[in-house]
């Protein structure tokens, strides 16, 4: 076989290394927001008054340095982006890896790997649908099987007093940890924060604690409101 | 032992391949994989039929040439190279697929043996350290502290037979790379090239048509040398901080 002496292609930052390290980084973002927003839908625990001031307060946070609302645009602006940004580098990466082996094997074991680590690329396709219809749920009220509600404490709680409402929530809830129970420990790898065999453990304990408190907090305000808990 | 092997059987380069089926008895248990194919092969000699082309060298486990895809695994069920792997690691009655490393960084050749000089030009991208010819420097002028020495040891013990390659749903050689760039990271006359290194073997590797990593971890366990996927975060580290050239 003949040495290739064709030059490298890719720069640093459009190499395989380099889209990881800005999928990572847009993966620490989503974190953090979604950290955020469990927090803030446990408002709900609180009754009608602490949530509906809560959901004022988000649009009135900052005022008079920022518009009404701006810092909800803020926030929706870096998500986007970190979502383009996110989706490009995965769907690139997932590309290479597709044409990295056109042959597949007649007989593969996966024995080292995590189930979670194998189906990241399904499960973020099916987060970003669950962030589509959320959106269209609870932020544009395009989809209302809830109806038309006066409050944001009445449009949470007439959504989730239908059993297959929290099903689709608590399916998506449940991608997210999964995706996050890997994702995060990742992310610190690809950072490369974890060169020794201690760290590596010790963010992977980090990335599970994540994944489970997020889907603790997001799961519990559905889930009582299913139950009654919460009216 | 009495014994079903599915085995890829591929005429060249740019022929089609298909697994084919033998069946094969009268194996010792103490027979390595490798004697067990060497058995075959005589049998289908003396049938006037081609024997089966594969890879094979120092038959001790450290030179990397024997890889095989058995039954799903890179180098069979056991942590070692398929030379080192024994047939007392099947059942008696086992239907075993033998199957070429799978990545199209790796080009079939025939049978079950490819072109691993994927590996050869990454090295020659960065895997060096360049020092004047003269005089041996005195032992003692770098000193390398413990730690250092022993963590590039454990990350030369690569020997680049591409398991982690054929292990890897993406067909990544990161943990290759990340083996190379730990093990003369570690070390003082590393250190000079360390920026430029890491920039050319990644362009090099990316170039040569390896996949991403997904840090997923079937390499290291495929690996036969046990290297850590602490490399490949050392690979990543070495790489975000090469702009700055400050390690």
């Amino acid at each position: 076989m003949a040495t290739s002496t064709l030059p490298a292609t890719k720069p640093a930052s459009r190499s395989s290394i380099g889209l990881k390290l800005l999928m990572a980084a847009t993966g620490l973002i989503f974190v953090g927001y979604v950290l955020l927003h469990a927090y803030g839908n446990l408002m709900v625990l609180g009754g009608a008054d602490t949530f509906n001031a809560y959901a004022h307060h988000l649009r009135t946070f900052g005022e008079p340095m920022l518009p009404y609302g701006g810092l909800l645009w803020i926030v929706r602006i870096v998500l986007l982006v970190s979502l383009v940004l996110h989706a490009y580098s995965a769907i690139t990466l997932w590309g290479r890896a597709n044409s990295a082996r056109s042959t597949r094997y007649a007989v593969k074991k996966n024995v080292g790997s995590t189930l979670a680590s194998r189906t990241m690329r399904y499960g973020g396709l099916a987060l970003l649908l669950f962030v589509v219809f959320h959106i269209l749920h609870l932020t544009t009220h395009t989809i209302h099987p809830q109806g038309e509600q006066p409050t944001p404490y009445a449009n949470v709680v007439n959504s989730f007093d239908k059993w297959w409402l929290v099903l689709i929530y608590v399916c998506a809830v449940l991608a997210l940890a999964f995706h996050l129970f890997h994702g995060v420990w990742s992310a610190a790898q690809t950072l490369g924060l974890t060169s020794t065999a201690a760290s590596r453990a010790r963010a992977k304990l980090v990335a599970h604690f994540v994944g489970a408190l997020v889907a603790t907090a997001f799961l519990i305000p559905p889930l009582a409101i299913l139950f009654g808990i919460v009216e | 032992m009495k014994l079903t092997l599915k085995i890829w059987r591929q005429d060249g380069p740019r022929a089609r391949g298909e697994l084919k089926t033998y069946a094969v008895d009268d194996i010792s248990e103490d027979m390595s994989f490798l004697e067990m194919l060497d058995v075959l092969n005589e049998r289908l000699n003396a049938k006037g039929e081609e024997p089966i082309a594969f890879d094979s060298d120092c038959r001790e486990g450290i030179c990397g040439m024997c890889g095989l895809m058995i039954s799903g695994e890179a180098h069979g069920p056991e942590k070692t190279t398929t030379c080192q792997l024994h047939m007392r690691s099947f059942r008696d009655g086992e239907t075993i697929t033998v199957e070429p490393w799978r990545a199209d960084a790796f080009p079939i050749i025939r049978d079950l043996v490819v072109d691993r000089s994927a590996f050869d030009r990454i090295i020659q991208a960065g895997g060096f350290i360049s020092v004047n010819t003269g005089a041996a420097p005195e032992a003692n002028a770098a000193p390398v502290p413990k730690p250092h020495a022993d963590r590039a040891f454990m990350a030369a013990e690569c020997i680049g037979c591409g398991a982690c390659v054929a292990a890897c749903p993406n067909a990544s050689g990161m943990l290759f790379m990340g083996a190379k760039v730990t093990h003369l990271g570690e070390l003082p006359q590393g250190q000079p090239e360390r920026a430029k290194r890491v920039q050319a073997m990644v362009a090099t590797h990316d170039g040569a048509g390896f996949g991403g990593c997904t840090n997923i971890g079937e390499c290291s366990h495929a690996c036969p040398k046990g290297i850590p996927l602490d490399v490949i975060s050392q690979l990543n580290s070495d790489l975000r901080k090469s702009a700055s050239g400050r390690f």
